[in-house]
């Protein structure tokens, strides 16, 4: 009895010391959930190809892998926060003459007061956004080198497709670099050959990343699907054309010399290329269903939006809702609530004498509103927007009322005309004064109605190509740039209501014409110089 | 003359044996029994013929009369003094002089994976028994042990029913991996995390199945757990049966009426009327106010009454001891509407084969508990709700006729305020709870070699929670989300936990003056958990958002220690863990963790004068130990691809596709360290009439796991989890213990403990930086992402990070007005300062516990000194910009009247607030009655909790563990009565 029982202990004993060695084995763990792939298993299925390079789409609407919120991308701020879009509106317009937002929180306020630091939270997520989606597209471009895919044994066509993918890749990375330039000149500087690690990027000065990405473009453009030939959704040749000329055009800000030639190259492209017309109707590019027919309606390129599908609180679920103020009827815009925020500056009202002009005074909601933001957190100071809505052209809702459907135009093609009569105004010789006024007037005969606003040769100058633009393009996030390139952003020749954080406005330093690079960056990366001036 | 007298009693006794052999009848016995240190009678002294029922108590005079036979055993016993053992014989009068019970020399304190001599014990280790728990308790076990110990700290996270505490032992080691010590629970090591559902993982243990809490404080003592062990460990010891005891059950019961004690100062309906026509008069809003006068604070607490009942049985049927005990409570939330109902089951089995060679430990525990949760929404929306409102409005179309603020086309305004009582009658969430947690102990003596025991423990821990959450279909609050839908949200999880320790224990006593004592050990556990959330409207019909995970992680490790003693006063333990840990990559997988300690009795040295001190004994300890846990992150170091849920595809052309998202990874990842250096005096004083302890401690953490910013674009997020940093922690920690009285009738002790402690922060990048502000941290309610608190370089973590508000000469201060502290002409956030933290300087717990005759009197309470708290409720609701909203108005904190901010002033100072305070968290009066129908032993009590809060700090309660004070669910005063009776 006492032998069988010490002959188990040491039966148990060598069992324990087998199943000793096998659980050191279980410390090489691989994720169990089903949503989880590790690195080295995604790439040997093509399917996942396309879902790779759809994430780094999303990077532009999108904030995390769940909508309208969970499992984010970024920490450090309110994911609703760090949507793109919302960041670049907010540097783009809250910065500017166009717009004004009433909610007191953190340093959003600096915006409008031009009176930012380095430690601005904003800055540093539009930032953190920015360099993101660099290093999603640099992820993927690293994995789907010609050498990486021929080892999966994928067929001819399944290549060619993924090629088709790294060039979009490449575009995507371009035009977050493009953005980079624009508000922060010179920053760290990775590509796809740095890879995913801890290491310390160098800087790269303003001049160098607009040679950098006017090569990348360059590069990319002739071999990108023909204008309109792509999916919905996704970039053609028509977009790099847009972002080249966009670049060229204010290549004197960004060191890069004059380019105003090249400018006209690229526009006439898209022009040319006839794929493409102007909305019969302002709008309806600005509504639910401006993917219906978007060609038709002169989008090139838009973000899309959708309630069901790709629900965030950044892109026009933000800007829609927080256009709602005072008294406005949130039902009118196919919607259920009002974030009373964003309201209109009378600098901008200013732009718009004409009531005929419908791209004015008919989308200003002015009922209980003042003109005048005496108080920059009261809903009710300043006009209110109609211009963004998620209701369809048909006059039902969207179909989320809270996640809208109105997608971003990023590329428009009245932006090809007016680039085309600025860069002639700035002396492009490869541009005509006739094309120019009658591009001009494309454009202003469709906020019109007809011939009744058209302009003269006389009428085309730097101011009223600026006034144009502004027009055109109001709270789609471009006014800063324009400003920045007339020499009116900062200074004081040209001052709105609390700019420089006094009421009237005041003069400002040059140094806001860059925005800062954010201290947490700079406190990782010793690398980096901050701008001058901050 | 000993001798002589031992043999006649030897004697003696053989003769009885043997009269009582041949009589075995019954004689009466009597006698008195006094009090060894001064003759005095002692009253009320057990005195029970052993193995059986039979007993009776001391009278006033110390006499008693009992029948027995001359075989019997009849045992002495009072609270507080060393029980005896006397055999009847012979005689007729037996008088026992009892001595009073001091430090038991054969006394264990449990360490890890084992117990200990008390006197030989080398490290920090502090323990908690039965007799000095915290009264009342009925739900959250940890609040048993609150203000007990010097060094550790239980604040409860409100006065939620089974509401969760924060359990700080020595500060936290860590900065962003948890600070949660590791919890045993009768050898298994458990997940700290609860499943959603439950507010506690402690809850599901039931208080009256504890029998003992030991914490583990030091390296030396923490060490052998390794990578768990930086944030110490608490060993919860659970109830057995004994072994020869007979069949006891005992019936432990309780009906408790809990009250709010205050309410946030606000506006009354008349204040309010009043300012806002002072204020904004010509107003048009103005025509909202309303002509009732609705406090809704009272609308939304109530008083509530709970009831808990315990019922165990415990024996020993020959070699099997056993213990089983079921228990029932139902506890009910001062906020309306939230409840706890929990069953729980225990069995402890400890039976024992082949002479005592093969030993089982077998524990099972098994728990379900149904919540039903209040919404905790409405306690803020009391505050700023407009008291000219009615609580019903039956002219409204939306559920339950309630009063809501609308928009101008009559939906409901989704900016407004909405209405308390809405927001808990037009929200449903419950969940039901199930947990097992149980493990076999098996321990095998060798037969050839007895010193030597070999011990396999398996264990598991398996919770699972389904709960769901209902807003009703078209309650104001969500109206405008949903449509008027409402929402439905269904949730389950799981949690895994699963345990197998393999020891080898060797114990020698060489020459009478060497003890030898060995382990080495070997553990493997694995965890896992899952969970699932379907959220739809409330019709069903449209899917909101659709999410589950599954992970889990495994910890492998080898371990031993050394413990020697010399002649009794010399101790010497080394211990050594190498922990793997499947967070890592192989290359940093496995740590190692030693620790060193010695102890020295310095009153048992020849030279040692035993004049006032009897003890004393210094304690130094050296160790290291570890952290592991990554925020939740099972695979830290591995680049991986997710999928996308509900709402996140893209499009491309009219399809929706799936994105595959790759996170961001360190493949450089590894452990957290910690040294610990300790130094430590045990003392008795006076016969071990009063003792206590002194340690001193320091703490110095390096390559912290931390959540820090990536350099931009080199990284797949923006943060990323890795090791930098180092923060060191200090403190010195005091107890003492008095048994002041020791009379007869009455017996008084008194107990106090102190802790000071610091932490601050010694680097935080990996590059220097000195104009690096620091990790913000700390969100509050107001604007979105705006945080207080901030984690830098020399500070203490968590540190307040605010402008210096200025005082117009009344002392008020101004509205807006901040110290331009780096004076460049502007106020920008570079004037920001740190101010104060949350973590008190001093904390100290304080007890009474009074016997006189069958009566019993116990006070316990705390003192902290220097904790701040941000005042959050005031800094969101005190300022009076807001009132007046359009087509909605909002009440203000009564600090707004101070103020007249007409802005939040989120960051100014004013709402840093000195938090100390003194509380006494509970008195209880108890009374015994002995022998009632001659079998019953039964004691009724009466119990307040939260009797009294000292402090200057203006809100509800200073008691706040982050330092934020935001709608903290009150703690309720709870008056308890209860009926403990023992057959």
């Amino acid at each position: 009895m006492k032998s069988l029982f010490n002959k188990t202990i040491t039966a148990v004993v060598i069992a324990s010391m087998v199943v000793l060695t096998s659980c050191i084995k279980d410390l090489d763990t691989i994720p169990i959930d089903p949503n989880v792939v590790t690195s080295g298993t995604v790439y040997k299925d093509f399917a996942n190809y396309k879902l790779v390079l759809a994430k780094c789409y999303a990077g532009l609407v999108l904030t995390g892998q769940q909508g309208p919120s969970g499992n984010a991308d970024l920490s450090g701020l309110d994911e609703g926060f760090s949507q793109y879009m919302r960041e670049l509106f907010y540097v783009q317009e809250l910065t500017t003459d166009e717009a004004i937002i009433g909610w007191n929180d953190g340093s959003l306020r600096d915006y409008q007061e031009m009176d930012w630091s380095s430690a601005n939270e904003f800055i540093a997520v539009m930032y953190s956004r920015i360099f993101y989606q660099i290093t999603l597209c640099n992820e993927f471009i690293s994995q789907t080198t010609e050498s990486k895919v021929n080892g999966y044994g994928f067929t001819a066509d399944q290549k060619a497709e993924i090629a088709k993918y790294r060039l979009e890749a490449r575009f995507l990375r371009a035009l977050s670099y493009y953005h980079a330039i624009d508000m922060f000149g010179n920053v760290p500087f990775v590509t796809e050959k740095d890879g995913v690690g801890s290491y310390l990027p160098k800087q790269i000065t303003r001049p160098e990343l607009f040679t950098y990405i006017e090569t990348e473009l360059k590069d990319i453009e002739g071999t990108l699907p023909a204008p309109g030939t792509n999916e919905y959704g996704r970039v053609d040749q028509a977009a790099a054309w847009m972002l080249l000329a966009r670049l060229y055009l204010n290549s004197e800000v960004y060191g890069g010399g004059n380019h105003y030639n090249d400018v006209v190259t690229y526009v006439n492209k898209v022009i040319s290329s006839n794929v493409f017309s102007l909305a019969n109707t302002y709008t309806q590019m600005f509504m639910a269903d401006n993917d219906q027919n978007y060609k038709a309606k002169g989008i090139i390129f838009a973000i899309p939006h959708d309630g069901k599908n790709i629900q965030t609180w950044g892109g026009t679920t933000f800007l829609i809702h927080a256009s709602m103020v005072g008294t406005m009827n949130v039902a009118d815009y196919g919607i259920t609530s009002a974030w009373s925020g964003l309201r209109i500056k009378p600098s901008l009202v200013a732009l718009f004498p004409d009531p005929a002009d419908k791209r004015g005074q008919p989308l200003f909601y002015t009922s209980g509103q003042t003109l005048d933001i005496t108080d920059m957190f009261t809903a009710t100071n300043g006009y209110g927007s109609k211009k963004w809505s998620n209701m369809k052209s048909t006059g039902v809702a969207g179909s989320d009322p809270t996640y809208t459907d109105t997608d971003w135009p990023l590329f428009r093609l009245a932006d090809a005309y007016l680039m085309y009569a600025e860069a002639y105004v700035r002396g492009a010789t490869s541009a005509t004064q006739a094309n120019a006024v009658n591009y001009v007037n494309l454009v202003r005969e469709k906020a019109y109605g007809g011939a009744t606003g058209d302009i003269t040769p006389a009428d085309l100058t730097k101011p009223f190509i600026l006034a144009e633009r502004g027009r055109e393009f109001w709270w789609e996030g471009y006014r800063r740039t324009d400003l920045i390139r007339f020499g009116l952003f900062t200074g004081g020749t040209y001052v709105w209501q609390w700019k420089g954080g006094a009421f009237a406005g005041v003069a400002t330093d040059s140094r806001f014409n860059l925005l800062p690079i954010p201290d947490a960056d700079r406190s990782a990366n010793p690398n980096l110089t901050q701008n001058d001036g901050y | 003359m000993e001798k002589f007298l031992k043999k006649r009693l030897f004697i003696v006794a053989l003769c009885i044996m043997m009269s009582s052999v041949v009589f075995g009848q019954q004689v009466k016995v009597s006698g008195t029994i006094t009090d060894a240190s001064d003759g005095s009678a002692l009253p009320g002294v057990n005195v029970v013929v052993k193995g059986t029922l039979t007993g009776t108590i001391t009278d006033l005079n110390g006499a008693y009369s009992i029948s027995a036979k001359p075989t019997d055993v009849l045992v002495f016993s009072f609270i507080g003094y060393i029980p005896q053992e006397i055999t009847v014989g012979d005689q007729t009068k037996i008088n026992v002089a009892l001595k009073i019970e001091t430090t038991k020399l054969d006394e264990v304190v449990v360490i890890g994976y084992g117990t200990i001599r008390k006197a030989d014990a080398t490290g920090s280790v502090k323990s908690v028994d039965l007799e000095h728990f915290n009264p009342g308790v009925v739900a959250s076990p940890q609040d048993m042990i609150v203000g007990k110990m010097a060094g550790v700290q239980v604040v409860s996270g409100g006065g939620q029913p089974g509401a969760s505490s924060t359990i700080r032992i020595r500060s936290g080691a860590s900065l962003n991996a948890s600070n949660d010590p590791l919890i045993v629970i009768d050898g298994v090591a458990v997940d700290n995390t609860g499943v959603s559902g439950m507010s506690n993982a402690l809850s599901t243990i039931n208080p009256n199945d504890i029998e003992n809490y030991t914490v583990l404080k030091d390296a030396s003592a923490t060490a052998i757990y390794g990578s768990r062990a930086s944030n110490g460990v608490i060993i919860i010891t659970t109830k057995k049966g004994a072994s020869g005891k007979n069949f006891t059950v005992s019936y432990n019961g309780n009906v408790s009426y809990s009250t709010p004690i205050k309410y946030t100062d606000v506006l009354s309906a008349d204040e309010f009327k009043t300012f806002l026509n002072e204020k904004f008069p010509g107003n048009a809003t103005l025509s909202l106010i309303g002509p009732y006068n609705t406090n809704w604070q009272k609308q939304i607490f109530k008083s509530v009454a709970s009831h808990d009942h315990n019922l165990n049985f415990s024996g020993g049927v020959k070699n099997l001891p056993y213990r089983l005990s079921a228990g029932y409570t139902d506890q009910n939330g001062i906020l309306k509407g939230g409840d706890m109902k929990r069953v729980t089951g225990a069995i402890s089995l400890t039976p024992s084969l082949l002479n005592d060679h093969l030993k089982f430990d077998i524990n099972a525990k098994g728990t379900h508990v149904d919540n039903t949760f209040a919404n905790e929404g409405a306690i803020g929306a009391a505050i700023s709700m407009d008291p000219t409102q009615p609580v019903y409005d039956y002219s409204s179309d939306y559920a339950g006729g309630f009063f809501f603020w609308r928009n101008a086309n009559l939906t409901p305004n989704t900016l407004a305020t909405s209405n308390p009582v809405s927001l808990l009658d037009l929200y449903h969430s419950t969940s039901k709870v199930n947990r097992l947690l149980g493990n076999i102990q098996t321990e095998y003596k060798v037969h050839w070699l007895p010193d030597l025991k070999i011990k396999l423990n398996l264990g598991l821990d398996r919770s699972n929670s389904d709960g769901i959450v209902t807003n009703v279909f078209n309650a104001p609050i969500n109206y405008a989300a949903y449509t008027g839908l409402g929402k439905y949200e269904h949730y389950t999880q799981g949690r895994s936990n699963e345990l197998l320790d393999f020891l080898l224990n060797y114990d020698k006593t060489i020459a009478g003056k060497h003890r030898l004592s060995l382990l080495g050990g070997y553990s493997w556990q694995h965890f896992r958990w899952w969970d699932k959330d379907l959220d739809t409207t409330g019709d069903g019909t449209k899917l909101i958002s659709s999410t589950s995970h599954d992970t889990e992680y495994f910890l492998v490790s080898f371990f031993g220690r050394l413990n020697y003693v010399y002649n009794d006063k010399y101790s010497f333990t080394a211990t050594l863990r190498d922990d793997g840990s499947s967070h890592f990559a192989k290359s940093n997988r496995w740590g190692l963790f030693p620790s060193a300690a010695f102890a020295w009795t310095i009153s048992k040295e020849p030279f040692f004068n035993a004049g006032v001190v009897n003890n004393l004994k210094l304690r130094l300890g050296y160790g290291k130990t570890g952290q592991q846990d990554v925020a939740g992150d099972n695979y830290p170091y591995q680049g991986l691809y997710t999928y996308n849920t509900t709402g996140a595809y893209y499009q491309f052309g009219n399809a929706y596709y799936q994105t595959l998202r790759p996170s961001g990874y360190d493949v450089n990842i590894r452990w957290e360290s910690t040294a610990t250096y300790n130094v430590g005096f045990d003392y008795g004083l006076l016969n071990d009439r009063i003792t206590g302890d002194i340690d001193a401690y320091y703490k110095y953490t390096t390559d912290l796991i931390n959540n820090i910013p990536v350099p931009a674009g080199t990284n797949l997020s923006n943060y990323i989890n890795t090791n930098v940093g180092n923060m060191e922690n200090r403190g010195i920690e005091l107890s003492i213990n008095g048994k002041i009285i020791t009379k007869k009738d009455l017996y008084w002790e008194v107990g106090f403990n102190a802790t000071y402690q610091t932490s601050k922060i010694k680097k935080l990048l990996k590059v220097e930086d000195p104009n690096y502000d620091g990790v913000p941290k700390g969100g509050i309610s107001g604007g979105v992402g705006n945080n207080i608190q901030i984690h830098s370089e020399g500070y203490a973590p968590y540190s307040f990070y605010v402008y210096q508000q200025v005082y117009d000469s009344n002392g008020k201060p101004i509205d807006g007005l901040y110290v331009d502290r780096n004076k460049d002409g502007g106020i920008t956030s570079d004037d920001k300062y740190r101010f104060h933290s949350s973590a008190p300087d001093w904390f100290m717990g304080f007890s009474s516990m009074l016997k006189y005759k069958a009566w019993d009197f116990n006070i316990n309470g705390r003192i902290s000194l220097g904790n701040y708290v941000y005042n959050n409720i005031a800094s969101n609701n005190g300022w009076y910009g807001y009132m007046v909203n359009t087509g909605y108005l909002t009440n203000t904190t009564k600090s707004m009247l101070d103020t007249q901010f007409s802005k939040a002033q989120y960051f100014s100072d004013y709402y840093i607030e000195n938090a100390s305070f003194l509380k006494i968290d509970n008195v209880s009066l108890g009374y015994n009655f002995k022998n009632v129908l001659n079998k019953l032993n039964l004691r009724a009590y009466l119990t307040c909790q939260n009797l009294l809060t000292v402090t200057k700090y203006s809100g509800l309660d200073p008691e706040v563990f982050n330092g934020i004070d935001n709608n903290l669910y009150p703690r309720p005063r709870i008056f308890m009565l209860g009926l403990s009776v023992t057959l």
